[in-house]
């Protein structure tokens, strides 16, 4: 019996430009961050209440995962917004929103009230995009 | 027409949420941001409230607590991070860190410390193995053959 999810993977074009967006602009808490030999680097972040939740900030390069050729082509995916991962959710979605624009994260939809409930949509800094709604 | 005046009001109360992310450290009244937003003091708890599920205060003592995690796990010790996060006695400071998380500073400390010694020293013990593999990061990878 599945339990729960406890990884969970993000593909991002530069973990030191993801670092800054997960953690200093959505307020996220490093888990792991571990050297793995040159230029390669584990790095997990959590939400800040939900600390058995790891977000994998997975760097796109050619190796083991991908060929030269299918690493070049998940960049430009990634940056070009074709990948929505996952639904956050916030207390109150208005002033998250208005906090997270001025720290100067984009929205493809500002805070809009939808038949399912109150959404909008932010980009992290590679281009994937995520659905905020919130729980009051 | 309807949404302007709760924008407005919005933006009061995030500026002050933003106002204690990085005033923290200093001995903040919170009557002076009430006044600062431009509201009564109750009615200022009360909006920030309904944003934040945390009232001013309760917001303020969270804010120091996780940024004495932060400092705790650089290693500094307690009694500078008790005066980096704007607390004037270490006994209460340590006392309150202890009724939050459960545990005393100097132990989380350890525990962390702890913690990130073994991340640099095994840092596969922390890797889901098949992230491990498809990054090539464990001898003898079947990965390819796997997938």
């Amino acid at each position: 019996m599945i339990t729960k999810l406890n990884h969970v993977s993000v593909f991002v074009l530069d973990q030191d430009s993801a670092f800054d967006f997960y953690v200093n602009k959505l307020g996220f808490k490093v888990h792991t961050d571990a050297p793995m030999g040159p230029g390669k680097r584990w790095l997990t972040v959590c939400p800040p209440e939900q600390p058995d939740l790891e977000i994998v900030l997975m760097p796109i390069y050619a190796g083991m995962m991908f060929s030269e050729e299918t690493a070049a082509q998940m960049k430009d995916l990634v940056s070009k917004g074709t990948f929505g991962f996952a639904v956050f959710e916030c207390h109150d979605l208005l002033a998250t929103y208005e906090e997270l624009k001025s720290k100067g994260v984009v929205f493809k939809k500002p805070p809009t009230k939808e038949f399912y409930g109150f959404e909008a949509l932010m980009v992290d800094d590679s281009g994937n995009w995520f659905s905020l709604g919130e729980k009051k | 027409m309807e949404e302007f005046p709760r924008i407005y009001l919005y933006r009061r109360i995030v500026q002050a949420k933003i106002f204690i992310d990085e005033h923290f450290s200093s001995s903040i009244d919170l009557d002076n941001i009430a006044g600062e937003a431009y509201f009564s003091k109750y009615h200022f708890i009360r909006l920030f409230k309904s944003a934040y599920n945390k009232t001013p205060h309760q917001y303020l003592i969270s804010v120091r607590i996780e940024k004495a995690k932060d400092l705790l796990k650089q290693n500094l010790p307690v009694i500078e991070v008790c005066e980096q996060v704007g607390f004037e006695s270490v006994s209460s400071f340590s006392g309150l860190f202890k009724r939050i998380t459960g545990i005393s500073p100097s132990a989380f400390q350890q525990q962390e410390l702890k913690m990130r010694q073994e991340i640099r020293r095994v840092p596969l013990k922390f890797i889901p193995n098949c992230f491990a593999e498809s990054n090539g990061w464990i001898k003898n990878s079947n990965f390819e053959e796997a997938s």
